[in-house]
């Protein structure tokens, strides 16, 4: 017997004297989301402070140059742009190199640049949470992951209230990584550390369109 | 479950040690009363936290009791994904999939990201004894594997280590597994936390296989669900070319929007944060992003011979949150190590002694690592009644061999309560003898003795008492009249 047929056969004799299962549908009397739609925004920049993420609120005509002063401010000279970035995102970055993920980057070429500039799938207010889908202006998991600096980019249309919310936005298909600010331990002494392997540093841009 | 705990020593005798362990009980003071304060502060701000604990409850207890279906749509789901599947009934069988999947790559070397269910099994001792060097990478578990220790608690496996310890296991331990510790490490967190990173990560970009569990599968999508803090999860899931991920079987929710449910319960129990730092999902391989390569290893070892006891199949619906630890009287004062388990605590004194069965003492001894105080029923977001749980296994390790003298105490003493005239003649007797009776006790009572008064008997009993003042009829008696 396959130890398929075991376990499933174990399951099984376990569950023959268990009760059938109500047909009732679950009860979901839980909350879709604990804030306003007017206070979604100004939360997500509360919650994504908190947990120690820089973050600025700009127009659509600001990002080009806010894009440009904090690359500038940070002093990188090497950034990693994934595919599908539009362009004018990096109109007024002058004096770094940008590097682009096709043909793909190596490891070590990622781990020698300074940072990644990438845009987001969704944003969740109520946690301060990021969602990356490796879509356009996102590219595959390891730009956001070996460069020390994350600038992300966050349009307010994508933010939404609560975890529920932003889940029925996400294609669960697709790789997700969701980023509560910068990569942190408080295994020592329970002492909150920042930037343990992930990026030390997440900046966020939240576009008000 | 692993061997690692074999030969220790039951539960009593090895709190003993703890409780004398001045360091210890401060560490352990402070780590878990520092992580309830913030558990309680971020439950507070949801005002739905009764109704997502119970759905977090109604939909664990469903999927359970579908438990085989829901298996195979994962399995169905991860397979069409591009992933393979893998049944272990046990932990050897377990060890021998992955240990045999390492090997097919050719690797000697794998990155681990931390994982209760991998250390159930003992698989870096089973990857050791084939020649595979197995590294953990989350921060705690490095303390844990530096220092040849064993973890103490669910979510902060170092909690017993304090910082000058910590820097102490470096400078000691470091250079023999990788990049050593710089000579001026001093013990602030900041700084011992880049020693890790530094250490760590040369292995990370270097690596070609990762093993890893889950705290979730979607069986509608097959997609898996870690949740971590550091980045090393993200290190382990994205850069290595083969992923071989070892998920016990209750690991499994029925739909993607199930998860709305756990990804809000899970961070605040566990971490007292809104959110963790870092949540990896992903559905079998995706061309140029990951592992191409993609290994699920579902893991009974027990977990059905939970599932079969009517008032213990409730354990399942662990989430491994470790908030009933945090709450624990009995477990801020022992400490992690005497359970004897991977998994301490409340939540370990019901799981280990159902997954490994009651046959030795420390097993056996578990049920009774409580004061049946209830604290980490309240806080558990899965609602399991673990008190409840407890008080069960208590009366199954009660009928088995090696418990005569309690037995016969308690038919000695069904005997007398079944007769009004022979209590009133035990309690006179007893009543009579009060100054005899010792302090300790002699033989197999003396365990009872030993932390525990005997309640002196009263030189009267109430009987007696209220035939004296009232006489036989019950009247009372007007003797100042």
């Amino acid at each position: 017997m396959t130890s398929r047929a075991t376990v499933l056969g174990r399951i099984r004799a376990a569950l023959a004297d268990a009760p059938a299962d109500t047909a009732a549908p679950l009860d979901r009397t839980y909350r879709r989301r604990h804030t306003d739609a007017d206070n979604t925004l100004p939360l997500l920049v509360e919650n994504l402070r908190d947990y120690r993420a820089i973050v600025h609120e700009v127009t659509p005509d600001q990002l080009p140059s806010a894009i440009a002063d904090a690359l500038r401010r940070r002093g990188c000279t090497r950034v990693v742009v994934p595919a599908g970035t539009p362009e004018t995102w990096t109109a007024d970055v002058s004096g770094i190199e940008l590097l682009g993920d096709t043909p793909p980057l190596t490891v070590d070429q990622l781990a020698a640049a300074d940072g990644t500039i990438t845009g987001s799938a969704v944003a969740i207010a109520e946690t301060g949470t990021i969602v990356l889908d490796a879509g356009p202006a996102q590219g595959r998991r390891a730009l956001t992951l070996v460069p020390d600096y994350h600038l992300c980019v966050v349009h307010a249309a994508d933010v939404h209230a609560s975890v529920p919310d932003a889940l029925g936005h996400l294609d669960p298909t697709r790789p997700l990584t969701w980023i509560s600010g910068p990569s942190a331990t408080s295994d020592i002494e329970l002492n909150r550390v920042e930037g343990v392997h992930g990026p030390r540093t997440l900046e966020v841009l939240v576009v008000r369109d | 479950m692993t061997g690692t705990f074999l030969g220790m020593p039951p539960f009593p005798e090895a709190a003993h040690d703890a409780v004398n362990n001045a360091q210890l009980r401060h560490n352990l003071r402070k780590a878990t009363h520092t992580i309830r304060g913030k558990r309680a502060a971020v439950v507070d701000e949801l005002d739905d936290w009764p109704q997502l604990r119970a759905a977090g409850k109604a939909i664990k207890d469903h999927t359970l009791r579908h438990l085989d279906r829901y298996l195979i749509q994962v399995e169905e789901a991860v397979t069409a994904a591009g992933g393979h599947v893998h049944w272990a009934a046990d932990a050897d069988e377990a060890n021998r999939i992955v240990t045999d999947l390492v090997r097919a790559t050719g690797e000697r070397d794998v990155v681990k990201v931390k994982s209760m269910a991998t250390q159930e099994i003992g698989l870096n001792e089973a990857l050791a004894d084939a020649g595979i060097r197995a590294y953990e990478t989350d921060l705690a578990e490095l303390i844990v594997q530096l220092g040849d220790d064993r973890p103490s608690h669910i979510l902060v496996p170092a909690i017993h280590r304090n910082r000058s310890e910590i820097r102490e296991i470096f400078l000691r331990e470091m250079a023999e597994w990788g990049e050593p510790a710089p000579a001026d490490l001093t013990d602030e967190p900041r700084v011992l936390a880049e020693a890790a990173r530094r250490h760590l990560r040369e292995r990370f970009l270097s690596a070609k296989v990762a093993v890893s569990g889950a705290n979730f599968m979607v069986a509608e999508t097959g997609t898996l669900v870690v949740v971590e803090s550091e980045g090393n999860g993200r290190m382990c899931l994205t850069l290595p070319e083969t992923l071989i991920s070892v998920v016990g079987i209750e690991k499994v929710v029925p739909t993607w929007a199930d998860l709305e449910v756990f990804l809000q319960l899970l961070p605040r129990s566990s971490t007292g944060e809104r959110m963790n730092p870092y949540t990896s999902t992903w559905t079998g391989v995706t061309p140029g992003d990951g592992p191409q390569d993609f290994h699920l290893v579902l893991l009974d070892n027990g977990r059905t011979h939970v599932l079969a006891d009517e008032v213990g199949r409730q354990t399942l619906r662990c989430i491994r949150c470790s908030a009933c630890l945090n709450v624990c009287p009995v477990y801020e004062r022992a400490g992690g190590h005497a359970y004897g388990s991977v998994y301490p605590g409340p939540i370990g004194a019901i799981l280990t002694p159902q997954l490994r069965g009651t046959a030795s003492a420390l097993d056996a001894s578990l049920p009774y690592a409580s004061s049946l105080c209830g604290a980490c029923y309240d806080v558990c977001p899965v609602a399991i009644d673990i008190p409840e749980v407890l008080v069960h296994l208590r009366e199954q390790v009660t009928e088995q061999p090696g418990h005569r003298a309690e037995r016969a105490a308690m038919k000695a003493a069904g005997w007398v309560f079944a007769d009004p005239s022979r209590l009133s003649r035990v309690q006179r007797l007893a009543g009579h003898t009060r100054r005899l009776i010792p302090k300790r006790l002699p033989g197999p009572g003396a365990a009872w003795t030993d932390t525990r008064n005997i309640p002196e008997p009263p030189a009267q009993s109430f009987r007696d008492w209220w035939a004296q003042e009232r006489g036989s009829d019950g009247s009372p008696r007007r003797d100042d009249a």
